[in-house]
């Protein structure tokens, strides 16, 4: 008789031992989490954009799918729609590039390794609304340090105006979320490098590649398919996110910086319009979707195993 | 074709004993030379310094008589095969093989030629179009070694190869390896901690231990003529066996234990206590200690199935070792000494 076999007969004297109490207990947390917290916002979110809810009018009436006719046919919301596309787009362009270069320097051996990683690492740690913030002072119109320093080397004169100049507003806003996404794409695309054995390298050598041989033929495609998952959980940060815009610039000015996330918390919270909100926020449902299918296809059929 | 010569070799790593210890070794043209020894030998150290993977602590590297002091890997002309073959894993089984030739600039026009030469070489055309996932092991290890000569190296530097291998492929593998390289005709090194691997291999053996050549020899040199007690017993299974007399180790292979019957001439006779016998279909393994003398004295017999010879466990049996058959090791430093009359050891 085995020892675990001596264990099951043995009485569970606490109900803790019984893998029928134990195992619903650890498990409830997060069922409950996501079910409280997703799962029932979500389909409200559905019921909410077939109906006419408002803040003033709670009472459900089916309208079909009115709320997205009249959606689609608002001009905010398809600046919003398109702005929302091409800022995750390139927010991510610039993503991959900084954190792969950051990535091959986090693996080579250096002094003060540590402060650098640290420092690298540091925005992923600050919560995003109170970053937003630190940022609205970074690129303040009077206060900019940015500006200060600039001036300081006769670049500019005067003031920048960083969130009030349309074209300025979106450079802004792209470059806070790059800020924020680069720490988790750098961690993530780091460990596909520490991954890739040493010998393919030493063959590398010895094949006779160079550095920069090796590193778009050998490095590059090898970290491929954990930088794909790096871009999927980063674009789905950036697109779903509505702080850094809404603290920045408050979707101005004239709309410059709307995206889909602000724009539904404007017509649904503080318009009053929860039907149309939700059926502006569920616009990002399909291409969230569409975009993690089209990547994680891509990542199976790059096979590097 | 070409030698390679290490001169007072010394590879240290930081806060470690040197991987590699002073030294000295030269190959023969074309020869297939094996470095064996056990894991952290320093024999993997070895082959990455005359490789130019690791620069070495002080000594020098000549390949073909020209110093390699400071000069990358990829002008040493020599190709190295990995112990996990390291295939580019993203690439076809082409273009791991035409990477070297690109990586070294041969021209467009002549790389088709040069892969298929290699790859016809290896037995593996067929496979040009698939991905080193989708091969077997051998046929990866084909890879990885159609690789390597298409750079047409003059050098050979073979890292344990076939311990990613089961051990049935194993030996039709060795066989390949073996034949492939007559064929072509290219000095090759070759790391193992396998000894059959490396009797089966090797033109001539070198046998390493704490980053120390110990002996370098034909199979039959190293086998029968061990130049101390590590070589005695790191080659050879079971083991050479060693009875302390004295101040010299006495020396003898399993097989030379014959029984009484067989004496013929000068030698050496021997009283063991079976402990245990093994059964191993073709041969039997009989392990004991000698009777009288003092209880480390253990010693191991292989008798072949064909030497009908009625041994049990448990009761005594007299031994005869032939003389010629015997070899003598200094207690203190290990080292084979010159031969001593039978008549002081017995």
């Amino acid at each position: 008789m085995s020892s675990s076999e001596a264990a099951a007969r043995r009485p569970k004297r606490y109900l803790m031992e019984r893998e029928g109490v134990l195992a619903p207990l650890l498990l409830a947390p997060s069922i409950i989490y996501i079910f409280a917290l997703v799962a029932i916002p979500f389909f409200l979110a559905i019921a909410y954009s077939l109906s006419d809810v408002t803040i003033g009018d709670p009472s459900f009436d089916f309208v079909g799918l009115e709320n997205f006719r009249q959606v689609l046919e608002d001009p905010v919301f398809r600046r919003s729609l398109r702005n929302s596309v091409v800022m995750t787009f390139v927010t991510m362009l610039l993503v991959v590039v900084i954190s792969k270069i950051l990535a091959l320097v986090l693996t080579k051996d250096f002094r003060g390794k540590w402060v650098v990683r640290f420092l690298i690492l540091l925005p992923w740690t600050t919560p995003v609304s109170l970053a937003a913030i630190a940022w609205l002072w970074m690129l303040d119109s009077l206060f900019s340090p940015i500006d200060w320093t600039l001036r300081r080397f006769g670049l500019i004169q005067g003031s920048l105006n960083w969130l009030g100049n349309p074209d300025l507003a979106v450079v802004s806003v792209v470059a806070v979320q790059v800020w924020r996404v680069v720490p988790l794409a750098a961690v993530i695309i780091m460990a596909g490098l520490v991954a890739i054995p040493s010998e393919i390298y030493d063959a590398a050598r010895m094949d006779g590649a160079g550095f920069w041989r090796t590193l778009f033929q050998v490095t590059i495609p090898l970290t491929l398919p954990v930088t794909a998952v790096a871009v999927l959980f980063g674009a789905v940060v950036v697109f779903a996110d509505m702080s850094v815009p809404y603290v920045l610039t408050r979707g101005g000015p004239i709309d410059a910086t709307q995206v889909l996330p602000t724009w539904a918390f404007f017509r649904g919270i503080q318009g009053g319009d929860l039907a149309q909100g939700a059926a502006i926020a569920l616009f990002a449902l399909p291409v969230l979707a569409a975009m993690a299918v089209a990547i994680l296809r891509s990542v199976r059929k790059m096979d590097i195993g | 074709m070409a030698i390679v010569e290490a001169r007072n070799l010394t590879k240290a790593f930081d806060g470690q004993n040197p991987a590699v210890d002073n030294l000295n070794l030269v190959t023969e043209e074309g020869e297939y030379l094996v470095l064996l020894g056990p894991s952290g030998s320093g024999k993997t150290t070895l082959l990455r310094l005359i490789a130019g993977l690791e620069q070495p602590t002080s000594g020098e590297i000549f390949i073909a008589g020209d110093p390699m002091a400071g000069l990358p890997p990829r002008v040493r002309s020599i190709a190295m095969v990995f112990q996990s073959y390291a295939l580019y894993p993203h690439k076809t089984v082409y273009e791991n093989i035409v990477f070297p030739l690109k990586a070294q600039g041969v021209e467009a026009a002549q790389r088709p030629e040069k892969v298929s030469w290699a790859a016809d070489l290896l037995g593996i055309g067929h496979l040009l179009k698939r991905k080193p996932r989708q091969l077997s092991g051998g046929e990866r290890q084909r890879v990885a070694l159609a690789r390597a000569l298409v750079r047409e190296p003059a050098v050979f530097l073979l890292d344990e190869p076939l311990s990613n291998l089961d051990a049935k492929l194993r030996a039709t593998a060795r066989d390949e390896l073996k034949t492939f390289q007559r064929r072509i005709g290219v000095t090759t090194l070759y790391v193992t901690h396998d000894q059959v691997e490396a009797m089966g291999l090797g033109d001539r053996i070198a046998v390493m231990n704490e980053g120390q050549l110990r002996q370098i020899g034909t199979p039959r040199e190293v086998y029968s003529n061990p130049a101390d007690t590590f070589v005695a017993t790191f080659v050879g299974s079971p083991p050479m066996n060693l009875i302390r007399r004295g101040d010299i180790l006495v020396g003898f292979r399993p097989e030379s234990m014959l029984p009484d019957s067989e004496k013929a001439g000068e030698g050496l006779s021997l009283q063991v206590d079976v402990s245990r016998v093994e059964y191993l279909g073709s041969e039997r393994h009989m392990l004991g200690t000698l009777a009288g003398g003092d209880l480390q004295n253990k010693v191991t017999g292989v008798l072949p199935a064909a030497m009908p010879l009625d041994v049990r466990e448990g009761k005594d049996q007299v031994f005869f070792v032939h003389a010629p058959d015997l070899r003598f090791f200094d207690a203190e430093t290990g080292k084979r000494t010159d031969p001593r009359p039978v008549r002081d050891i017995a």
